[in-house]
């Protein structure tokens, strides 16, 4: 089985499912084309969450990260909820595939930005954010592998493509895996990639 | 709980007749069949039994069947053997967008090699259109590939037609029959092509039991290199229990294909006809008739593939799906793709292909069972939420 007992509970039960219609701040990542999509609302009193609810359209692994970041989220202050990372959540789950740890982020991501637009609603315009800055600690692996596969990654320097997954591969600044050229963020490590 | 297995396309049981003839090759008749002495010479004798059943399924001669480990294998011998053996004549390839990885990954080798490619657009069934493919053609085309029928959408494609233009311009035409070999019937000879690949794990027989079919006096340069195997094409010392095996059940299919193709298609054309009368927003992949006649492909809008498959797969319910995420790559399935499905629904892929046992409880099972996922999903998808408030068509 390629998920957690953990993974395929949250899938199976997810807690939190829904929709806040007075929500004081939603926040929505991820789109379709790429597979997941994530709409998370809160609601705020005194500084805590102290409602969360999420609609996730995803694989197995979307859903049950979904559902692990509207738990550890509830109860918590804003700046204890922003501090969530996708590794935290990954471990909650009890590990994710490699090639799933991508939605754990859009987890974390989609819980920030729904705090970010309750503060933004709050305060007006201000855009800095106060913690989740992630690290880029994932095992540094040598970069020889498809991360999607495994298999041999083919090309010199610059050009970099996995023949059976079709698909180009750049070495991520954070980590130094390969991850999809194509992909907003880094499939190991979850660092956001820029264009 | 009684498990239905709905994934033929991924893998079939093995026949008790089947598993009973390995057996010896596992244990008392082990030679191998290079061997001038008797332990080796009976062993030959199977392989060669194995050979003239095998061919007798597509209606080929035995010394026409060349045995591979796998249907990806014969894909891989038979574009990069005969497109490098007619490299003098051109390096020119046409192939349909639909192939599976093994010709369309092979087809990109060549390419490092000096070859180009072609990729022939399908139409919304997923059709090759032969026009299509003859508009492809240059004066340097060597080779084309186009599969009898395809494993994610289920459409079975205009071989013939096809062959004959190839025929008619003097280019190898080869096709991949791995999903369709022992569920459909096949005659190489009036399919008129020059060659096929098939696997016996797609009609009951085991893994690593497959095979090419390479029309008398075509070249081909062997992948393997070795011995005398296989003719010389194909080197190695054979796999005797599979090829055993492969030829076994490919007799049993070619007595039993029409009575198995008969039964299937009535309970295909139960979920092609039940699920999108179940639910809404549900669209059928692949044509709605010429199709294999076990195969049942869908999109689901607003959800994703892969939690459908795991939904399923807790009720006992195995299928598969060409959904991005149940790929290790992430990306959607260049078949559903390529017959003009956006990205976003080619997400909610689900196949269902069934076995010979399949039963009608079964599919009214699925009938039942499926529409409550659905459901659950779409509750949980921002996506349904946002159709159900726009009410967009």
């Amino acid at each position: 089985m390629i998920y957690s007992e953990k993974v395929m509970d949250h899938f199976s039960n997810p807690r939190n499912v829904g929709v806040i219609a007075d929500a004081d701040g939603v926040g929505q990542v991820g789109n379709p084309v790429c597979g997941d999509m994530m709409t998370f609302y809160i609601k705020v009193k005194d500084d805590h969450l102290t409602d969360v609810k999420f609609q996730t359209f995803g694989c197995g692994a979307a859903i049950a990260v979904s559902s692990m970041v509207s738990e550890m989220a509830i109860g918590k202050t804003l700046a204890e909820a922003m501090a969530i990372t996708n590794d935290k959540v990954a471990e909650e789950l009890g590990g994710l595939p490699k090639n799933k740890m991508h939605c754990s982020n859009l987890g974390a991501d989609a819980l920030h930005e729904a705090i970010k637009n309750y503060q933004n609603k709050l305060m007006g315009v201000s855009k800095e954010s106060s913690a989740g800055a992630q690290a880029g600690h994932e095992e540094h692996e040598e970069g020889c592998c498809c991360p999607y596969c495994d298999g041999p990654v083919d090309g010199l320097e610059d050009v970099c493509a996995c023949r059976h997954c079709d698909i180009e591969l750049v070495e991520c600044p954070e980590c130094g895996n390969y991850t999809n050229k194509a992909d907003a963020s880094c499939v190991s490590c979850g660092a956001r990639m820029t264009k | 709980m009684k498990r239905i297995y709905l994934d033929h396309v991924a893998a079939t049981p093995l026949l008790p007749e089947v598993i009973e003839a390995m057996l010896p090759f596992f244990r008392e008749r082990f030679g191998n069949a290079q061997s001038l002495h008797a332990d080796g010479q009976v062993v030959l004798d199977a392989v060669e039994e194995a050979r003239t059943r095998t061919g007798r399924l597509i209606n080929a001669e035995p010394a026409e069947v060349i045995f591979t480990a796998s249907g990806s294998e014969a894909n891989n011998l038979a574009v990069k053997g005969l497109a490098s053996a007619r490299r003098a004549k051109g390096t020119h390839l046409v192939l349909s967008a639909v192939e599976h990885q093994s010709v369309i990954n092979s087809a990109k080798s060549l390419e490092k090699m000096g070859f180009t490619t072609t990729l022939v657009p399908v139409d919304p069934a997923g059709t090759v259109h032969p026009g299509d493919v003859e508009k492809a053609m240059t004066k340097d085309t060597v080779l084309i590939s186009v599969m009898l029928a395809n494993s994610e959408i289920g459409t079975i494609e205009p071989v013939a037609e096809i062959a004959r233009i190839a025929q008619g311009r003097n280019i190898l035409f080869h096709t991949d029959a791995v999903a369709a070999a022992g569920s459909v019937p096949i005659d190489v000879k009036a399919l008129g092509v020059d060659a096929l690949s098939l696997a016996g794990d797609q009609f009951y027989g085991p893994k690593g039991g497959a095979a090419l079919y390479l029309k008398k006096g075509t070249r081909i340069l062997p992948l393997i290199e070795g011995g005398i195997q296989e003719g010389g094409r194909r080197g190695g010392t054979e796999n005797v229990p599979a090829i055993v095996g492969l030829g076994v059940a490919a007799e049993i299919a070619r007595k039993k294909l029409d009575e198995r193709a008969a039964k299937a298609r009535v309970l295909r054309d139960e979920l092609i006809r039940g699920l999108p009368a179940k639910i809404d927003r549900v669209i059928l992949t692949g044509h709605p008739q010429n199709r294999l006649p076990h195969h049942a492909s869908f999109v689901v809008e607003f959800i994703e593939g892969e939690a459908m498959l795991l939904s399923l797969d807790m009720k006992g319910i195995a299928v598969s799906s060409g959904s991005a995420c149940t790929s290790k790559a992430l990306k959607a399935s260049h078949v559903i793709l390529a017959t003009g499905i956006d990205h976003a629904t080619a997400q909610g892929s689900v196949v269902f292909s069934l076995l010979e046992d399949t039963t009608a409880e079964d599919i009214a099972a699925v009938l039942e069972i499926f529409p409550p996922i659905v459901d659950r999903l779409r509750k949980m998808s921002p996506l349904y939420t946002q159709f159900l408030k726009e009410g967009q068509t």
